[in-house]
């Protein structure tokens, strides 16, 4: 045989020959798992998953996604409505359920033994008309990042509200600048018209007690004098505690003046924690977090909830192993070996007080206090119309922020759009 | 008075030269940087790091990446002269009723806004279940490129003279031998430019390649530049998106250099003739 | 041989023998046109008199030209109108696209120009600056996008550096957040990128001029400028408006660039941009459609204004 002396051919029939084997002999399947997690999270859920591919033969394909949000969604609600079976799970993002929720499995059987051990806000967030959209996989909720030695050398405490921060951080810029730091701003947060503005503005509103936007009830009640209250104070902050150019900062921005020292206070996720910890970080050792402050006369703070879950596909080819997938995914040792190795907020509450992520992860137990206080974005009762209704909301905001008529002018026209929005119902 | 006005022209040139170079002369010396260093700002380099360039080979499938769209954007190259040749040499030496129509139907083609067809041609991929391959790209990639190679390559046909084709037909060549042996001789600086077009529209796609491909070995480098990542969600990790775009985009310079006398060649000759 | 030598009945047999092969010719071509552009469009028209959702892209039902437009009297005799031609966002976006054409392309037309000037003078180098040029066109355009953002960047931005150092502005501007100048920021990177492009089609143009022209108009002492308006413009003129028309063309469908920049932003909301959003992101499907395919009726109308009113000889059947 002539053929078989050409090694490479040799090599190709070979290697043809065994894949045709291994798939008769095994019933293994692959599932495909799609998700916006980037770089180390890549790595870290490749490792989780490899005990359960161990077990159960199967292997996990990951499809990587741009991290950005707005365009995961893009492609998902695509790639669902045309029915693709190339993708069995889809990690979701916390605010998506209600709008996908036509497109998934109900996991609500699958996972009845194991639901109660996670945060009941969370479940609820993904549950739509008494379906289980999709089964919680890490939570995520934003904090209050200051900087220790700033406060320490001007003898400032902590600020518990959002009155008392604008003060803090306008009394330490003014010293700093004094003495030649230049570019040193009090606060920086996200107040680019995107998403994240949505987060940080609910959080003012809300602890402000000016309510949700829209809520649970699916009544719109973002025109209150507390909700006005709140934007006007953020209104106030930016070109004097905070860049003029915070109105286009998303996360990075933000984590960008901070990390080079150039911020008193920042608002942003648990990411920034470990990055602000790294070896070339100006601020290393020089912060520390707390939960959002409150306004108003609010005793209550309140952090935007975030996170992420596990959702299969209606249209998935191997449901089985994909359902299976997602129950060992959101399990509790799983998620212990996230918190563990990957610095995710569990969603099964009993983690909180696990002694061996408390000694390796001593920045986790900590935001349980800021978790309690996590409000969720109103997409449970807008349901398909909630990216409309946040659209509506950014805008306003922003143009409050940066100029364009009053908190009170545009929050009336807000509620006006969002009642011609809401229709006969949401 | 002539020195000033030679000097008042060299800086001209130089001002053309410095706002063309400068972003891209930045983004490669941001591409040396790591660390808190990416977030001040200079104006020379001031460390040279091959950090970010070894990341961007360890993340993903980049030199996968690379080769699809290789492969993408010739293919889609040759697909769309094969079909530009034939068909302008139809709409440019043959008469016949509704040329004219057909004419500007094409140029309509090349109207359609992309969103305005995604839905529509997603369905169509997946209907003949080529979805997630490199021909659903190359297919998808031809409502830009052909009616826009056919157009010009219509106009440099037209403005060939009678007398060439003639004489072959007295000789009794068919449409085709007239097309090979005629033809594409006189064509090489119109089909250059044109390929190269043709080329870079294929090779910088990136909602097309987003959309109809669903996994890493499949992608196309705008789409893997899109989705390189730091550590963490947030991160924007600029000092690898510079590395990588240094990457991608010095083939295509060279292309340019190399072939820059032939693209002004290939316009003159026919290209925009109104 | 000459032509004539063939007899009129070969002749009509050879015609016809043409005819047939052009038909084959021209079979792939449409084919391919068909599949890729005639039947998605065809789709998207179709959806915009649907109430059709991304949930499901079969069960939409027809519903004529509610998307577009329609109206209904309340009990108290007062009329409301609905639709897309009675948003005020779709016509902020209508808005926005023309004054980012308009501007852009006319900027990319009088630069591309004085470029393409420059580079069909003499001079030492210009192989290097003709290369130097084509440099921004070659860089694709989510690239572009993520180069110009990071150096428009308010804070760690060379833009805001360099106008900061020369004394221009006296505080740091966040060009893409501002609703004043995102505008600015969106064209000033446009007509970097495609600059090159235009250059290098009116170069074409210009080499086409015959140098005896030039050289007369020396020797009779005529002042550059009028050559250039007298001359050198009219002989132009025709590349000129082609290169115009693509460019327009392009820049009224402008996406990906605005998508990448200014994604959220109000002053930069064009309609490709707010077509997708609505479709894919608000979950009102065919009212997205309904908005794509005003786009491409607008476009339309505009090429058949614009071919009618420059006489531009397109289908060059007047030869």
């Amino acid at each position: 045989m002539t053929l078989m002396r050409n090694p490479i051919k040799q090599a190709i029939l070979l290697s043809i020959m065994a894949a045709s084997m291994t798939s008769i002999s095994a019933y293994a399947v692959e599932v495909n798992f799609v998700s916006g997690a980037v770089g180390k999270d890549i790595e870290v859920f490749k490792e989780l998953v490899k005990p359960w591919e161990k077990e159960t033969g199967n292997t996990v394909k990951v499809v990587p996604m741009p991290s950005s949000t707005t365009d995961q969604f893009a492609q998902y609600r695509l790639w669902l409505s045309a029915g693709n079976a190339d993708v069995d799970v889809y990690q979701t993002d916390v605010i998506w359920a209600p709008q996908l929720a036509d497109n998934f499995e109900d996991l609500t059987e699958a996972t009845k033994d194991v639901i109660k051990d996670h945060f009941p806000s969370i479940v609820e967030s993904q549950t739509v008309n008494g379906k289980l959209v999709a089964m919680p996989l890490f939570t995520d909720a934003p904090a209050l990042y200051y900087r220790k030695d700033l406060l320490e050398k001007h003898k400032l405490s902590v600020p518990k509200t959002w009155e008392e921060l604008t003060e803090t951080a306008k009394k330490v810029q003014e010293a700093e600048r004094a003495e030649g730091s230049k570019d040193l701003w009090g606060f920086v947060w996200q107040g680019n018209a995107y998403e994240g503005l949505t987060c940080n503005a609910l959080e003012w509103v809300k602890s402000f007690g000016g309510g949700q936007i829209v809520e649970p009830d699916g009544k719109i009640s973002i025109n209150n004098p507390k909700a006005v209250a709140a934007v006007d104070l953020a209104k106030s902050w930016v070109n004097t505690i905070s860049p003029p150019g915070v109105l286009s900062y998303g996360e990075e921005e933000a984590r960008g003046v901070w990390q080079t020292g150039n911020a008193v206070f920042m608002r942003n996720w648990p990411y920034a924690y470990g990055l602000g910890e790294a070896d070339d970080s100006k601020v290393k050792g020089k912060f520390d977090v707390t939960t959002l402050p409150t306004g108003g006369d609010n005793d209550k703070s309140a952090a935007t909830l975030g996170g992420w879950n596990l959702a299969v596909s209606k249209y998935a080819k191997n449901k089985e192993a994909a359902i299976a997938l997602v129950k060992f995914l959101a399990s509790t040792e799983t998620q212990k070996q996230n918190a563990l190795i990957g610095s995710k907020l569990p969603t099964v509450m009993s983690l909180y007080d696990d002694a061996d992520i408390k000694e390796k992860q001593p920045i986790i137990p900590r935001w349980k206090d800021v978790f309690l206080q996590a409000v969720p974005r109103p997409s449970a009762p807008t349901k398909v119309k909630y990216n409309e209704v946040s659209s509506k909301f950014w805008s306003a905001v922003h143009e409050t922020l940066s100029g364009k008529g009053t908190a009170a002018e545009n929050l009336e026209v807000l509620e006006a759009d969002l009642t011609e929005l809401q229709g006969k119902g949401w | 008075m002539k020195i000033v006005k030679k000097i008042a022209f060299y800086l001209l040139v130089l001002v053309i030269v410095v706002a063309s170079v400068f972003p891209f002369y930045y983004a490669v010396i941001t591409s040396f940087k790591t660390g808190t260093a990416l977030f001040e700002v200079n104006y020379w380099p001031t460390s040279f790091s091959l950090n970010n360039y070894y990341a961007v080979f360890e993340q993903g499938e980049f030199p996968r990446n690379i080769l699809n769209s290789v492969f993408i954007a010739t293919m889609t190259v040759i697909l769309a002269l094969l079909m530009a040749v034939t068909a302008s040499y139809a709409l440019a030496r043959v008469r016949f009723r509704g040329r004219g129509l057909l004419l500007m139907t094409i140029l309509a083609v090349s109207m359609f806004p992309q969103i305005a067809v995604l839905s529509g041609l997603f369905e169509m991929i997946r209907f003949i279940g080529i979805y997630n391959t490199p021909w659903a790209l190359i297919l998808s990639y031809t409502i830009f490129t052909l009616p826009f190679t056919v157009w010009v390559l219509t106009t440099f046909m037209r403005d060939l003279p009678i007398e060439i084709e003639e004489a072959a037909i007295v000789d009794g060549a068919t449409p085709w031998q007239i097309i090979v042996k005629v033809f594409l001789p006189l064509m090489w600086p119109a089909l250059v430019t044109t390929g190269l077009l043709a080329f870079i529209g294929a090779w910088n796609e990136f909602l097309f390649a987003l959309t109809f491909t669903s996994s890493n070995e499949t992608r196309t480098v705008p789409v893997a530049i899109g989705l390189l990542s730091g550590a963490t969600q947030y991160e924007t990790p600029w000092g690898i998106i510079m590395a990588a775009s240094v990457l991608v985009t010095v083939p295509i310079i060279i292309m340019v250099l190399i072939f820059q006398r032939k693209i002004v060649a290939g316009l003159t000759a026919g290209g925009v003739k109104g | 041989m000459t032509p004539h030598a063939v007899t009129s009945s070969g002749r009509a047999e050879l015609q016809s023998q043409r005819i047939r092969a052009a038909m084959w010719f021209l079979i792939p071509m449409i084919a391919a046109l068909v599949f890729v552009a005639a039947y998605p469009l065809f789709r998207s028209i179709y959806f915009s008199f649907t109430d059709t959702s991304l949930t499901n892209l079969y069960a939409g039902q027809w519903i004529g030209f509610d998307n577009y437009l329609s109206w209904r009297t309340l009990p108290s005799g007062r009329t409301i109108f609905k639709g897309t031609l009675v948003d005020p966002a779709w016509w902020n976006a209508v808005w926005n696209t023309v004054r980012f054409a308009v501007v852009s392309v006319t900027l990319e037309a009088i630069l591309g120009m004085m470029v393409a000037l420059v580079l069909n003078a003499e001079f030492k180098g210009r192989g290097l600056v003709r290369a130097a040029i084509l440099i921004p066109w070659a860089i694709p355009t989510i690239v572009s996008a993520k180069m110009w953002s990071w150096m428009l960047n308010d804070q760690f931005g060379i833009v805001n550096d360099v106008l900061m150092n020369m004394g221009i502005i006296s505080q740091k501007i966040a060009w893409t957040a501002n609703a004043d100048t995102a505008m600015f920021a969106v064209l000033v990177v446009d007509i970097w990128k495609t600059t090159p492009f235009m250059a290098l089609l009116c170069l074409a143009g210009l080499q086409m001029v015959p140098k005896d022209v030039y050289e007369a108009s020396k020797i009779d002492g005529v002042h550059p400028i009028k050559v250039f308006f007298k001359i050198t413009l009219p002989l132009v003129k025709p590349a000129l408006m082609v290169a115009i028309i693509f460019r327009m063309l392009d820049a009224l469908r402008i996406f990906d660039l605005i998508y990448v920049l200014t994604p959220n932003s109000s002053a930069t909301k064009t309609m490709s941009i707010i077509s997708r959003e609505n479709m894919i992101e608000f979950d009102k499907f065919a009212y997205g459609s309904a908005q794509s395919t005003l786009l491409f009726t607008f476009i339309a109308l505009f090429v058949i204004l614009y071919i009618w009113l420059g006489k531009v000889d397109l289908g060059g059947d007047k030869k």
